[in-house]
């Protein structure tokens, strides 16, 4: 199977601080990874700089075998690297469907097609394509202030969608997202993820949700990568719990960390 | 040879008075993030008081230099904080949390309100308040001659700038203030009390500027837009040097001084655009100027 | 594509307009092609600010394009409009493309000033060179539009027309521009850069072309003033006047073209009586009245017709 995201020594300082060093990850085509550590082990660091947010500050990131370091998130994102974020960025003034094709819009436009409409008869099949799948369809005309947090996620992380990538990096998808509304949210993503054959990394702190839709697991603590492998062994792993997941007696690893804070 | 030197004097003079023009501009901005275009209105309304006391104390048949440089000080700072006092806690209180550039919009009409304000008490004749400037004659460097009271311009900066750096470094409040400039939510919620150091800075910045208005009277016909066309030019030092860094106000100044003496002495026409010539350059190089801070983007 | 309601309300505008031209005074006359005129550069404004940016130095294409005309006459003996008209947008449109690729490196704060002072330098430039009059600036020669010669020289009804048939095609255009995909990328990129930029569009690239279109509009205004006023100085560049554009840009709002073409109307309107018995007062009045809309009305008058809905059409 291809590689498609391959890092080598990947580090990044700020000053004196350590955010991330030596990240070592390869990542092949259609695997579903989860990340996970506790908060300021270098997860978002890593993503970050995975999506060209963050210029590292060592090492090598390669998508589907070329070079991708230093690259800013729109190359990144016409070579098949999209990401969604932890706190939903969409655009509130407008609504759903014109958030969904002005996504489409920028993804294809060459500069003279931009003096045209934006809802052009395609760019509305498509939208409305992507929301059925994600279930949001009835906010379609609806301001995007009209809609709850969990739909926003999900508007957010379609409109990463859109862009065709081959390979989507969520930003803790569940967070700001109640409970049992998790797992609705995260089956339709995995849903579309398994139709169009996508490689996901996603960051996510609630262990349920980790050991429910992925099959590999990447530990961060204190900027390096502790753990790399599959899922129960990770989990199961003593310094992972130490440090990640905390000490449980019992044997489900589930950790609901107060992290609800994404809102 | 002598074009040079008579370059570097001049540039030195006028980049000790921009510094004293500027410094309350990034003050205010380094710890508030507003960039206060009624700026200008403080340093003229300086001018402005120190030219009527001046005026009043010679026409009285006072002679005495110090005490009419006292005056100006007295009037400058006294009626930089009262402006100051009544801007902030009369407008921008009110303003505080909008957009970055809104607020520079309020200061604009801040700016509107003060000059007609200007224009109402003091009239469109121009005042001349020149007796400090005579009585402090004239000096040799070399085969060049300055004027004392530029001299005395140049220690005042030099004194203001040295102030102005033992205050933020060494005072508790000093280091409140600096501690608002480097994030100001941080501040927050370690206790600092930011409403009263917003007013507090507002007022030093507003006296800051008044104070340059007030040393500069004497020098200059203190008439309605003098504050305007100083804003333009203490914009430039400011950004050069990085917005809300008093080192880089006081290096911008000297760059943007030496850079408007090289012009003044070769082609005066083009004063000012060979200033933004220089700042646009040094922009190309450090974006935000030679020591001021990119605002991260928090995602 | 055919017109949407808006759009035939500002044909009826216009025409309502060509027709009484021929009723109204010639004062009335004048003081619409003015409020034409400044309404284009105050779209310019609008433009900048649905992209979230603030530019105090519009002034700068406004005096441009009034200079063009002045200069086009005066050294190159070109009388027809239009063809003036064409000259200062060219002229400003080269210069715009080297300024903005200064300018859209900023946002906010340093845009704003930024702007202010590239004005500034054109005031000072103009103000010592006396070829072109310095602080008096000179007058604008006898001009004809096409064919013919209006009313000897300075109609003030030609001069209306053409400001209205301009004046309509620009609302047109910007009405169509507002909705595009080009017009929704400068607010979503004043609503949120970064997913604009994970959307795979160039924020530099949208707000650059925006802004050189923002600047050939304002040249266009600054030259239907030149052919109205029949002369030109440099205070067209001084920040004042960019100041009550953007004035205008805020009593009329950014929800609809015609609202920049009602306020202009009304300040200019508003302006020659203050000015006449308020003089030492009225910047302080408009000081005054720009706090109480920002803290007031903060979408401008316009929000008080219409509930402000966004869609693009």
């Amino acid at each position: 199977m291809t590689e498609i995201l391959k890092t080598e020594g990947l580090s990044r300082y700020f000053g004196a601080v350590v955010a991330a060093e030596d990240i070592n990850v390869t990542i092949t085509e259609g695997e579903i990874v989860g990340v996970i550590g506790s908060n300021g082990a270098g997860k978002t660091t890593f993503i970050n700089m995975v999506t060209g947010y963050l210029p590292p500050s060592a090492g090598t990131i390669a998508f589907d075998g070329s070079s991708i370091k230093g690259l800013g998130p729109r190359k990144l994102m016409r070579k098949g690297l999209s990401r969604s974020f932890q706190i939903p960025q969409l655009f509130l003034d407008l609504s759903v469907l014109d958030n969904l094709s002005m996504a489409l819009s920028a993804s294809e436009s060459r500069h003279l097609e931009m003096l045209r409409p934006v809802r052009t008869p395609e760019r509305i099949a498509a939208a409305d394509e992507i929301l059925t799948q994600m279930g949001i369809t009835q906010y379609r005309d609806e301001m995007v202030t009209a809609m709850p947090q969990g739909a926003r996620k999900l508007l957010d992380i379609a409109i990463a969608m859109l862009a065709n990538p081959r390979m989507l990096l969520l930003d803790e998808p569940t967070s700001g997202v109640s409970t049992d509304e998790k797992h609705t949210l995260m089956d339709t993503v995995m849903e579309v993820v398994k139709r169009r054959g996508l490689t996901v990394l996603f960051v996510e702190h609630d262990m349920e949700i980790v050991q429910k839709y992925v099959t590999r697991v990447m530990a961060f603590a204190s900027g390096i990568v502790i753990k790399d492998g599959p899922v129960e062994e990770v989990l199961a792993d003593e310094k992972v719990q130490e440090l990640v997941t905390g000490k449980r007696r019992g044997s489900r690893g589930k950790n609901t960390e107060t992290h609800e804070g994404g809102a | 040879m002598l074009t040079v030197w008579a370059i570097l004097i001049d540039g030195l003079i006028y980049a000790s008075w921009l510094f004293l023009v500027a410094a309350g501009l990034t003050v205010i901005y380094g710890v508030m993030r507003i960039l206060n275009m009624a700026h200008g209105s403080l340093y003229a309304l300086g001018a402005y008081a120190a030219a009527s006391a001046i005026g009043w104390y010679y026409n009285g048949g006072g002679d005495q230099l110090w005490i009419a440089l006292a005056m100006i000080a007295a009037c400058a700072i006294a009626i930089g904080a009262l402006a100051g006092l009544i801007m902030e806690r009369g407008v921008l209180r009110l303003m505080y949390g909008r957009d970055e550039v809104l607020m520079v919009i309020v200061t604009f009409a801040m700016l509107l309100i003060l000059e007609d304000v200007m224009k109402i008490i003091w009239g469109t004749t121009p005042y001349f308040a020149y007796q400090p400037y005579a009585a402090m004659g004239r000096f040799n460097i070399g085969v060049l001659t300055v004027s004392g009271y530029q001299l005395m311009v140049v220690g005042i900066s030099i004194a203001v700038g040295l102030a102005l750096w033992f205050w933020l470094e060494r005072t508790k409040i000093g280091k409140i203030l600096r501690s608002i400039i480097h994030d100001r939510e941080v501040s927050e919620a370690m206790g600092v009390n930011v409403k009263r150091m917003f007013t507090i800075t507002f007022m030093i910045g507003a006296v800051l500027g008044a104070i340059a208005g007030g040393v500069t009277a004497p020098i200059i016909s203190v008439v309605p837009g003098v504050g305007v066309e100083v804003i333009v030019v203490a914009f430039a030092v400011v950004v050069t040097g990085g917005l809300g860094s008093i080192t880089g106000a006081a290096v911008g100044a000297l760059i943007v001084g030496l850079a408007r003496a090289v012009s003044i002495h070769t082609m005066p026409e083009l004063e000012l655009f060979i200033v933004y010539a220089v700042m646009a350059a040094v922009l190309i190089f450090r974006p935000h100027g030679l020591f001021g801070q990119a605002v991260a983007r928090k995602i | 594509m055919g017109l949407q309601k808006s759009e035939i309300m500002l044909v009826v505008a216009a025409a309502a307009i060509g027709l009484l031209s021929f009723v109204i005074p010639d004062w009335l006359a004048f003081t619409t092609t003015l409020a034409i005129a400044s309404a284009m550069v105050v779209l310019g404004v609008v433009m900048l600010m649905r992209a979230g940016l603030v530019s105090f130095g519009q002034g700068l294409y406004y005096c441009i394009g009034g200079y063009a005309v002045g200069m086009g006459g005066r050294f190159l003996g070109v009388t027809d409009a239009l063809l003036l008209i064409g000259m200062g947008v060219v002229a400003t449109v080269a210069l715009a493309m080297l300024l903005g690729l200064l300018l859209t490196r900023y946002r906010e704060i340093f845009f704003a000033m930024l702007t202010l002072a590239f004005s500034m330098i054109l005031y000072g430039v103009l103000v010592k060179s006396h070829n072109l009059g310095s602080t008096d600036g000179f007058g604008v020669g006898n001009w004809t539009l096409l064919w013919f010669d209006p009313e000897g020289g300075k109609g003030s009804k030609t001069v209306l027309w053409l400001a209205t048939a301009v004046g309509l095609a620009v609302a047109l255009f910007l009405n169509r521009y507002f909705g595009s995909a080009i017009g929704l990328a400068c607010e979503a990129i004043r609503e949120n850069e970064v997913r604009v930029e994970y959307m795979g569009m160039s924020r530099r690239q949208i707000l650059y072309i925006n802004y050189i279109i923002a600047a050939a509009i304002g040249s266009i205004g600054g030259s239907l003033t030149s052919l109205a006023a029949g002369h030109v100085d440099p205070t067209m560049a001084y920040w004042t006047i960019s100041g009550e554009f953007i004035f205008i840009a805020l009593l009329g709002g950014t929800g609809h073209v015609a609202a920049a073409f009602i306020a202009a109307m009304i300040f200019i309107m508003v302006r020659t009586y203050a000015v006449e018995l308020f003089p030492n007062s009225w910047q302080m009045i408009l000081g005054i009245v720009l706090l109480l809309i920002i803290l007031f009305l903060p979408k401008g008058i316009w929000s008080l017709f219409t509930r402000k809905r966004r869609v693009a059409s």
